[in-house]
């Protein structure tokens, strides 16, 4: 096969099901392909990806993911190739439409890697189930349905439980499980509509059997080999996203497990697969009775954990093959051999997923056959337990209290692991939670183990043989302090002393059987430490841990970077980090990986075993810069900032006192205890004020409170007041520009990276907000303020590295709202709109160099735009505010302002209607834009419908329609607001909620209805004018694709 | 397990402590590692393992159990066995005993806590070794170290001592299997064909089998050196007009019978992952793998059709006149990948 140069398609932001797992799929492949001297031409909408740095590929371009686009693309790159199975289904869904259109066959594009047909019968279900029903291996009895009543026909005729799954969506969107006909129904109207193919497969349940994954790799000549397989924890009826997962399977003889492997085989055969595939069985633990639940033509999550747990590069061999090498042409790094084996493992490998709820008040935290969470951590162990124990540490979790077990072990919820430890505690046997769970009594028996040593840690105290056997077992030094009543610190000692430290073993795809040249690493407490040796100046990188909202990928998009950086000046690069998905976890990212969780103890023991000149905190969000303080206190040489910045900063009062020293204003504040001091606080201040507790009780954070009477109930409902755990009180400054800067500093000189505005008004968190670069609104002479104030405020705080400062401009007067001494969220994507590697020149800082007192000039605008998971978490509200709620962005660029930001939100999916009608449902005070609104939408010729209370002020602006009130009886030809959404009349839905919109309101049945009618639901006012201005301004105009780079130029 | 004590002495001087499993006892053998996940219950009833001390790479071992289907022969043949974690209780709907009581019931030591990477990478390094594993109560007792693997004959123990025949009901065909140690899934390989089988003890004379007059010859796999079973060598020489597979043992027997050599390999392959290359067909296949021998020269009427990608050992061979083959892996898996399993097709063919 010849090909010169070939288009990669990545998978677009981040979203629940679709995460980092793609940026180190398309990264490797790239490379890979590269290295066989194809030219690739990677396109991806996430600014925060590696693949996206003009590095990785030989052109990139970040555009939206859709036809049109890839089609103009493909007109002026000419690929003669697609490789479709890196960027997850949304890559995969393009191909397909490329195909179907005719792009592929008209610029005599070939998709190389698993061909369509393959796609094709892998994907639909009636032609997937006449292939097993061919090669005689089982399915569980199903069928695909085009409508509600095929739908209960078909349940009917299985008999329930069923599963119903929409076809061709992703990480199970709107699939569900059903024990009778009630339950069916909602979940089969809501599959529907999310089916890309309009169909529903309806399945015999297999609930509570036992769960596998197999990868598979196969090449063009028909070589096949079993990379990994993989066990679920939670079995049957819990999507494999949302289980707990360990590698390699754990209770299958082998007889068994070959059973499932050449039946793995016989379907990627069949299939004609070329490149990595996964496959998913169910099996009866009972009765041996096995069958096939689905097979991924692609590369995927799992294929992304199946490669960090054995080593073995999945994405980078498949796009070899893809290339028409076999697995016996193509060299494996790692042991210098081929490609073309079966990776062999000696430890126990966990992963376990980590959850949103806190993030979304009043959602459903059950769990099920839908993806609901954000990320997952992975830990590596010699025992099952240790692997466990170390996975739940690496979520960065409290240990939640669970107070009725039984409440959260079936149906599941997010925090059925410790409800099983919790019940374990309080004395049930293995076969009662067995009984209740359907989990193996195998998995049972060993977390029963581990409370079992719990109780003899308690009882025999703190003795060297005791902690031995609990630190083998995976006990971390806080678990036991807790357990004997002693500070963990007090027990890291005691452990010293007593030679007890863990030894670090090597991860090398072969079990030991060959001298592996991998640098990846994971600690257990046993003999032989083979993390030694690696000369030079180290310095190491603590890495974000798991994907979660609030610190996602842009974070190991900077970890990543610093890592390169690192090696390219010489020094040897180490990472820890916790989190499968990404790339920073690949072994070739740094000179040495530690896969370990991010605790002050895991990464204290990293230091002393390899004696790091110095330790980067700052890229890696949160939990890595809340470790700066203890590796410090224990003498480690934590780069950049110091501390006493970091605590400046962080600590309010300080922070109040700098710059108060500097008259720089900050929105009226006060910290208050007590419901009384809270409330006299914020009449002090004057509402609305944003109120933030330190302490949180149902993951309530931070919100906007309007008048005494919403402070009261904030304060009675969701936060614990007391001496110890104070409100902190801002004011919320009304209708104010926020913008923020990203800089790099020496602590004298400082490099602004870029001033970015907020679309928004201040109030939306700048994680949810779409952003601009350059600003928007801004004076010359408030930009020179800004610079002025960003510059001071880095020396004051001594940063050396990153600063993140934000603002809010109102009135001509610049208020400072918080400065942050690390890497932010937007690093990634002013770096990209830039063109300045703003995270090499931050390393270079910490270590030393100096910065110029600059900035980059930006001649075409970058707009971040961002995707929330509303539609997966059923029950959150999608309105915005100071909390973040999105998992992750995109970026729209363009000469002007109107055509960045429509590509920004068309990337993000608000797809741009073309006709037809608009719903506005406004509160009072967004009115006065709604008309402005209307008139443009009217000009445009949009139809117009509105609720009653906005209709009759959006009269005079347009002809307006009026629809009835939700409930109210309609006559005949009319629909309530509701009826209208479902309808498919309404194209744009734009709902600004009122102050306190609670989960009973119209306004939040409106969102809800919209979302998950799939229509776009614009909630902010800023967002509705920008958009409806950019529409109007750009109408007719076709948007322009243009290389990264090309922009501005 | 839990009170009593284990120690494993390695003829370099090292020694691993760790926690007694199976039975009170003292053994000697070349110690030597596997790193399939499962199969340990086949592993150690297969008789290869005859003198051997076996360490399980992969650290938890006894996850489900013993049960009374996969037996590669009536008993457990390894000398020892060396795990990092011996799973007590277990979870299998064919599960009848666990790790622990299944090595007592076969008088077999066993011991596990032990840091397995660090054996199997100095097993990696030094090369098969021989050792001492002891299980004991109270004091160890020690005794005799000295072991030399090369000079026992392993086969003679391990082959059956009579004649066996297991005649499925419609059997075609008939083959007589030279029983250097077979694993009792080629036997079952052969029957699931409509191949019936008569087993001979290892010393059998080429007359003996002969004069069951057979369709074909398997020599089967087995223990120890092959260089030293000088009477098979002739046996198969004398064979050499009928269809003739040779398994592991048995193909390093042909390898000598027809004037090639054997050696012995460092830390040999043992494993159900290893890849072999078919250079006819222009193919891989995963294998299971289980020996410390190989074919060093190749007799000269024979062609390589395959080798392990790794090391490029000889995996296959076959005559170049006569409808003679053999493997150095396991077609008949067990435990392993069934990849090669079509290889019982190809002799039926032949025969």
């Amino acid at each position: 096969m010849d090909v010169k140069r070939a288009l990669v398609i990545g998978s677009g932001p981040i979203v629940i099901g679709q995460s980092a797992e793609f940026d180190y799929s398309g990264t490797q492949a790239c490379k890979a392909l590269r290295e066989e001297g194809v030219e690739v031409i990677l396109v991806n909408s996430n600014p925060a990806t590696i693949q996206t740095d003009r590095e990785t590929a030989d052109v990139v371009y970040i555009e939206p993911l859709d036809v049109p686009t890839l089609k103009k693309i493909i007109q002026r790159e000419r690929p003669d190739a697609l490789l479709a199975t890196m960027g997850g289904q949304t890559a995969l869904n393009l191909a397909i439409e490329l195909d179907k259109w005719g792009v592929l066959e008209q610029y005599n594009v070939r998709l190389i890697g698993t061909g369509l047909e393959a796609i094709e019968k892998a994907e639909s279900r009636e032609k997937f189930n006449a292939l097993m029903e061919g090669l005689g291996i089982p399915i569980l009895p199903g069928f695909c349905t085009k409508n509600m009543k095929e739908g209960l026909e078909a349940a009917e005729r299985i008999g329930y439980p069923v599963v119903a799954r929409p076809a061709y969506t992703l990480g199970g969107t709107g699939g569900g499980f059903a024990s009778c006909r009630e339950e069916l129904e909602p979940i089969l109207e809501k599959g529907f509509m999310l089916s890309r193919s309009g169909e529903v497969l309806i399945e015999k349940s297999a609930l509570g059997w036992g769960e596998f994954e197999y990868e598979v790799i196969r090449d063009s000549a028909d070589n096949a080999i079993v990379i990994c397989n993989m066990e679920n924890f939670d079995p049957m009826g819990v999507h494999t996203g949302e289980s707990i997962v360990v590698a390699p399977a754990q209770t299958l003889s082998d007889r068994d497990h070959q059973m499932l492997r050449d039946a793995a085989l016989k379907i990627v055969r069949a299939l004609k697969i070329e490149g990595g595939c996964n496959v998913q069985f169910y099996f009866n633990q009972e009765t041996g009775q096995y069958g096939v639940i689905e097979v991924n033509p692609r590369l995927s999550r799992s294929s992304a954990l199946a490669s960090k747990a054995t080593g073995y590069p999945i994405a980078r061999v498949a796009a070899k093959i893809a290339l028409g090498k076999t697995l016996d042409g193509i060299r494996n790094p790692i042991t210098n051999t081929t490609a073309a084996f079966e990776p062999a493992l000696d430890y126990v490998v966990t992963k376990i997923p980590k959850w949103p709820f806190e993030k979304f008040r009043g959602s459903d935290r059950r769990i099920g056959t839908q993806m609901k969470s954000t990320g997952e951590a992975m830990a590596i162990g010699r025992t099952f337990e240790e692997s466990l124990l170390k996975a739940i540490r690496g979520l960065d979790l409290k240990e939640p209290k669970i107070e009725k077990p039984e409440e959260h072990l079936f149906p599941p919820t997010d925090l059925r692991i410790f409800a099983i430890l919790e019940a374990f505690r309080r004395g049930a046997g293995v076969e009662e939670i067995r009984a209740k769970t359907r989990i193996n009594p195998w998995f049972l028996g060993k977390v029963r183990k581990i409370t079992e040593m719990e109780k003899k840690v308690a009882a025999g105290g703190l003795k060297a043989d005791l902690l031995r056997e609990a630190k083998r077992m995976g006990f971390s030094d806080a678990q036991v302090g807790r357990l004997v009543g002693k500070k963990e610190k007090e027990v890291r000692e005691f452990r010293k002393e007593n030679g007890i430290i863990p030894a670090y073993k090597i991860v090398d795809s072969c079990a030991g059987e060959f001298e592996a040249i991998t640098p990846y690493f994971y600690s257990t407490y046993e003999d032989e430490n083979e993390a030694v040796g690696g000369e030079g100046k180290k310095i190491l990188v603590i890495g974000s841990g798991p994907i979660r909202i609030g610190q996602g990928i842009e974070f190991d998009y900077c970890c990543s970077q610093a890592a390169m950086a690192l090696r390219r000046m010489g020094l040897r690069s180490i990472m820890v980090n916790n989190n499968p998905e990404t790339m920073s976890t690949d072994f070739d990212s740094s000179d040495r990986l530690y896969f370990e969780p991010l605790t002050f103890e895991d990464v204290m023991n990293i230091v002393e075993n390899e004696g790091p000149e110095g330790v980067i905190v700052q890229l890696g969000g949160q939990t890595s810069i809340n470790l700066a303080e203890g590796l410090v206190e224990n003498g480690v040489n934590v780069l950049g900032t110091g501390v006493e910045g970091i605590d400046i900063a962080e600590d309010r009062e300080k922070f109040r006192a700098l710059c108060g020293k500097f008259g720089i204003r900050q929105p009226l504040n006060a910290t208050a205890t007590g419901k009384e001091g809270a409330l006299k606080a914020a009449s002090e201040i004057g509402y609305p004020v944003v109120v933030r507790p330190s302490y949180v009780i149902a993951g309530r954070g931070m919100q906007i409170v309007f008048s005494p009477e919403e402070m009261e109930k904030f304060i009675g409902q969701a936060v614990d007041v007391s001496e110890n755990r104070p409100v902190l009180i801002d004011k919320y400054l009304d209708n104010a520009f926020e913008c923020e800067v990203d800089a790099v500093s020496d602590s004298e000189n400082t490099y602004i990276g870029g001033i970015m505005e907020h679309v928004e008004f201040a109030g939306v968190h700048s994680g949810d907000a779409n952003i601009s670069i350059p600003s928007l609104n801004l004076s010359e002479k408030m930009l020179g303020k800004i610079r002025e104030t960003t510059r001071l405020l880095a020396r004051e705080l001594g940063v050396k590295g990153f600063v993140n400062i934000q603002y809010a401009v109102r009135g001509g007067e610049l208020f400072m709202i918080e400065a942050n001494p690390r890497a932010s969220r937007t690093v990634p994507f002013l770096s990209k709109a830039t063109g300045v590697p703003l995270v090499e020149m931050a390393v270079r800082a910490m270590l030393g160099e100096k910065v110029e007192n600059s900035e980059p000039s930006v001649t075409h605008y970058a707009i971040k735009g961002v995707v929330f998971p509303f539609l997966k978490i059923s029950g959150a509200d999608i309105s915005l505010g100071p909390e973040m709620k999105s998992t992750g962005e995109t970026m729209g660029l363009g000469g002007d302002f109107e055509s960045a930001y429509l590509k920004a939100l068309q990337a993000s999916g608000i797809s741009l209607p073309k006709g037809g009608a608009v719903l506005l449902s406004l509160r009072k005070e967004d009115r006065e834009d709604g008309v402005e609104i209307t008139r443009k939408l009217a000009g445009m010729g949009f139809e117009i419908y509105a609720t009653p209370g906005t209709g009759v002020a959006l009269t005079r602006a347009a002809n307006v329609n009026v629809a009835k009130r939700m409930g109210e009886k309609c006559e005949q030809g009319e629909m309530d607001v509701l009826q209208l959404i479902s309808s498919g009349e309404v194209q744009l839905v734009v709902n600004t909620p009122t102050k306190s919109g609670n989960s009973f309101s119209d306004g939040f049945k409106i969102r809800r209805r919209s979302i998950e009618k799939g229509i776009p639901c614009v909630t902010n006012i800023r967002t509705a004018m920008e958009f409806v201005k950019a529409l109007e301004k750009l109408r007719g105009r076709e948007p322009e694709v243009r290389r990264l780079g090309e922009y501005g130029g | 397990m839990g009170a009593r004590k284990a120690v494993l002495r390695l003829a370099d001087g090292g020694v691993f402590f760790g926690e007694g499993l199976g039975a009170s006892t003292r053994r000697v053998g070349e110690l030597v590692f596997n790193t399939s996940m499962q199969g340990y219950q086949e592993a150690l009833t297969d008789p290869s393992y005859g003198g051997q001390v076996l360490t399980m790479s992969y650290p938890l071992i006894g996850n489900y159990g013993v049960n009374n289907v996969d037996f590669e022969s009536p008993r457990i043949w390894a000398e020892g066995f060396v795990v990092r974690e011996a799973s007590e209780s277990f979870f299998h709907r064919e599960g009848a005993r666990n790790l622990d009581s299944f090595l007592a019931k076969y008088g077999v030591p066993g011991i596990c806590g032990v840091d397995t990477r660090a054996l199997v990478k100095r097993i990696r390094k030094h090369g098969v070794l021989p050792c001492s594993l002891e299980v004991f109560e109270g004091a160890e007792k020690g005794g005799d170290a000295s072991f030399e693997y090369s000079s026992v004959n392993f086969v003679e123990k391990a082959s059956s001592k009579n004649v066996e025949r297991f005649i499925p009901e419609k059997a075609e065909k008939m083959v007589v299997v030279l029983d250097l140690g077979a694993k009792r899934s080629i036997v079952k390989e052969l029957n699931k064909r409509n191949i019936g089988v008569v087993s001979v003890p290892w010393n059998s004379t080429a007359k003996e089998m002969l004069a069951f007059e057979p369709d074909g010859i398997l020599v089967s796999n087995g223990p120890g050196d092959p260089a030293i079973l000088t009477n098979v060598h002739s046996a198969i020489r004398e064979l050499a007009g009928l269809p003739m597979f040779g398994i592991c043992l048995g193909h390093q027997c042909i390898a000598h019978a027809f004037g090639g050599s054997t050696s012995k390999l460092k830390f040999g392959h043992r494993g159900s992952n290893h890849p072999v290359y078919d250079s006819e067909k222009g193919r891989v296949f995963i294998t299971t793998q289980n020996h410390g021998f190989a074919v060093e020269r190749v007799p000269d009427e024979f062609v390589v059709t395959q080798v392990e990608l790794n090391d490029k050992t000889v995996e296959r061979m076959r005559h170049s006149s006569k409808p003679i083959f053999s493997v150095q892996y396991h077609p008949e898996a067990s435990p392993g990948p069934h990849d090669a399993c079509f290889l019982f097709d190809h002799f039926l063919k032949a025969l």
